[in-house]
């Protein structure tokens, strides 16, 4: 049969297209090749020495045994179609001439018969060939599709690695960015804390100068009064030998008149130290519910019979508006207690200067009340106001006021703390110290404080 | 000898009458009292520096000591009277500044009365 040759050339062809499109090509593709080249040189060694009697028994062995490998082998499961196309076509070639060698006179009785299956298993390998192309292509579309959408997919994992990489350089960036202004932050932090420190550094530095002189001048009348009163016991004793108990009596009167020096003094270097104390140290006060007017009005008498001991020439007009809705509230009555004086007497100073400075016509007036009020947040408060005639304060002083140390009074007369520890008792409080002030006409300081 | 004490503290007016009691009995000193370095000016004014000695403090309200020190040192040429400073700032700085004005001494509070003597020369 000339056809073997073909067969098996074509055959193995497809064998190889399926294999290599299912990827198990790779042990299979040099024995193939070999029985390629095989094929062509049996076909070339047949066509030219006429040696079919003995190669068609190669190509019918060849034909078989390649159907055989077929269905042995687990990898050429796609090949089997075609293997089933080819068998009947490959079993009547080789039985025709299997017939033809064993009888001729049997062969020709089913020659006839040969023909017509051989015809029949062509047309059968025809159509299942054909079959299995259709079968073959399809297949490849799908495992076409299948690997386009596999690098479909391999794309869009790759273009997520990417996002994800960029996604992880913009978090690491914000990250670092954070880190930065976190960083920075804390930086501006402990600067603040330096400066507060370096602020209250300054302050000790007016601190020490303040307590030298505000120190040494107290000291100085107590250490040479005492001396004094020393040298006159002394001389009081002289006297009373001699007799002389008048001159006696005199100097026993310079010696109490010094005593309250020295008592005046000593108190005063000791407020000084206490206020200086109490301006560096936070309240250690416990709120309390109060009575906001009685205290207002208790400091209010303390302050004035204060001055009024001090001067004998101080007077001023006070006026009081309370209101009796308040209440209590609850306050350290100490700490804002000190407020209130330190406003009081800051206001009778202010009316006496006036005084001292106009002639005729001129009221020295205090005026204090206290009201409840709806504070900017919403809460409940109270305002208690100091309002005096004075000589108000000068644009040029106004923004100092609240600073440690900072005084308009002469030497001895005020220690520059008291409106700055107010200002700060008020805030610890969470509320505010305000001032309100017009030049010649007067001061008033409010205090809100909320409920 | 007439000595004018300035200085804003009130009691020094008492201080200084009782520590030179003795020396005011016997007439060795007479004192004059000031407040501030304009009151100060104002007395020297009107009695013709009468006054051979001052002591000043340094820290006052208005006219401070070193201010009057130089305007007594510049105006009363022919003799000028004795300043001495008496300051409770003893740091250096107040000291050469006086010193640079012309001060005659510096003394530092709490005031040692027996050295002030000493310097006054009122102690034997």
């Amino acid at each position: 049969m000339l056809a073997e040759p073909f067969i098996c050339f074509f055959l193995l062809r497809r064998v190889r297209r399926l294999l290599l499109n299912t990827n198990a090509l790779d042990p299979w593709d040099q024995p193939i090749k070999i029985l390629f080249y095989g094929i062509i040189a049996l076909f070339a060694a047949e066509v030219i020495f006429h040696l079919d009697f003995i190669t068609k028994w190669i190509w019918h062995a060849l034909l078989l045994g390649i159907i055989y490998i077929a269905f042995i082998k687990k990898e050429f499961i796609v090949a089997r179609p075609l293997m089933f196309a080819v068998l009947p076509f490959a079993i009547l070639s080789f039985a025709a001439d299997l017939f033809k060698v064993i009888s001729l006179q049997q062969y020709k009785i089913v020659d006839n018969y040969l023909q017509i299956a051989t015809i029949f298993s062509i047309v059968w390998m025809a159509a299942m060939i054909i079959v299995s192309n259709r079968q073959q292509k399809a297949l490849q579309r799908e495992h076409e599709k299948t690997k386009q959408e596999e690098e479909q997919k391999k794309w869009m994992e790759a273009r997520k690695e990417e996002l994800e990489k960029i996604v992880g350089e913009r978090t690491a960036e914000l990250r670092s960015q954070k880190e930065q202004v976190e960083s920075t932050l804390a930086e501006l932090k402990a600067t603040q804390t330096q400066l507060i420190q370096s602020e209250k550094m300054a302050s000790l530095g007016e601190l020490t100068a303040g307590i030298a002189h505000e120190i040494q001048n107290p000291l100085n009348f107590v250490n040479n009064f005492s001396e004094v009163n020393a040298e006159l016991i002394e001389e009081m004793k002289e006297e009373i030998d001699k007799g002389n108990f008048e001159e006696a009596k005199l100097i026993a009167n310079d010696i109490k008149e010094n005593q309250e020096k020295i008592n005046h003094h000593g108190k005063r270097a000791d407020a000084i130290v206490k206020g200086m104390l109490q301006h560096s140290r936070s309240s250690s006060g416990t709120k309390e519910p109060t009575d906001i007017n009685a205290l207002v009005d208790e400091y209010l008498r303390l302050a004035y019979h204060g001055l009024r001991a001090k001067d004998k020439s101080f007077n001023a007009t006070m006026k009081t508006d309370f209101d009796n809705k308040i209440g209590t509230i609850n306050i350290v009555p100490q700490d804002i207690g000190r407020v209130i004086l330190n406003l009081f007497t800051n206001a009778f100073y202010a009316v006496t200067e006036k005084k001292k400075q106009t002639s005729n016509g001129y009221e020295p007036t205090v005026a204090v009340s206290t009201k409840s009020v709806k504070l900017p947040s919403g809460g409940l408060g109270v305002l208690i106001s100091v309002k005096d005639n004075g000589n108000g304060i000068s644009g040029k002083v106004l923004d100092k006021i609240f600073q440690p140390f900072f005084t308009t009074k002469p030497t001895g007369q005020g220690t520059g703390l008291g409106l700055s520890l107010s200002y700060d008792i008020i805030k610890a409080h969470n509320g505010e110290l305000k001032v309100n002030t017009r030049e010649n006409d007067g001061t008033e300081f409010t205090i809100h404080l909320p409920v | 000898m007439k000595i004018l004490v300035v200085d804003d503290e009130k009691d020094m007016e008492t201080l200084f009458q009782q520590r030179f009691r003795k020396e005011i009995r016997e007439h060795q000193v007479e004192f004059a009292f000031a407040f501030s370095g304009e009151d100060a000016l104002r007395y020297l004014e009107q009695l013709n520096h009468e006054a051979v000695l001052i002591l000043s403090d340094i820290n006052m309200p208005g006219m401070s000591g070193l201010e009057l020190l130089r305007h007594i040192k510049e105006k009363y040429e022919n003799p000028p009277p004795v300043v001495m400073m008496i300051t409770a700032y003893g740091d250096t700085e107040n000291y050469n500044q006086a010193m640079k004005l012309g001060a005659d001494e510096f003394l530092t509070k709490p005031v040692d009365f027996n050295l002030l003597k000493e310097k006054l020369k009122l102690k034997n």
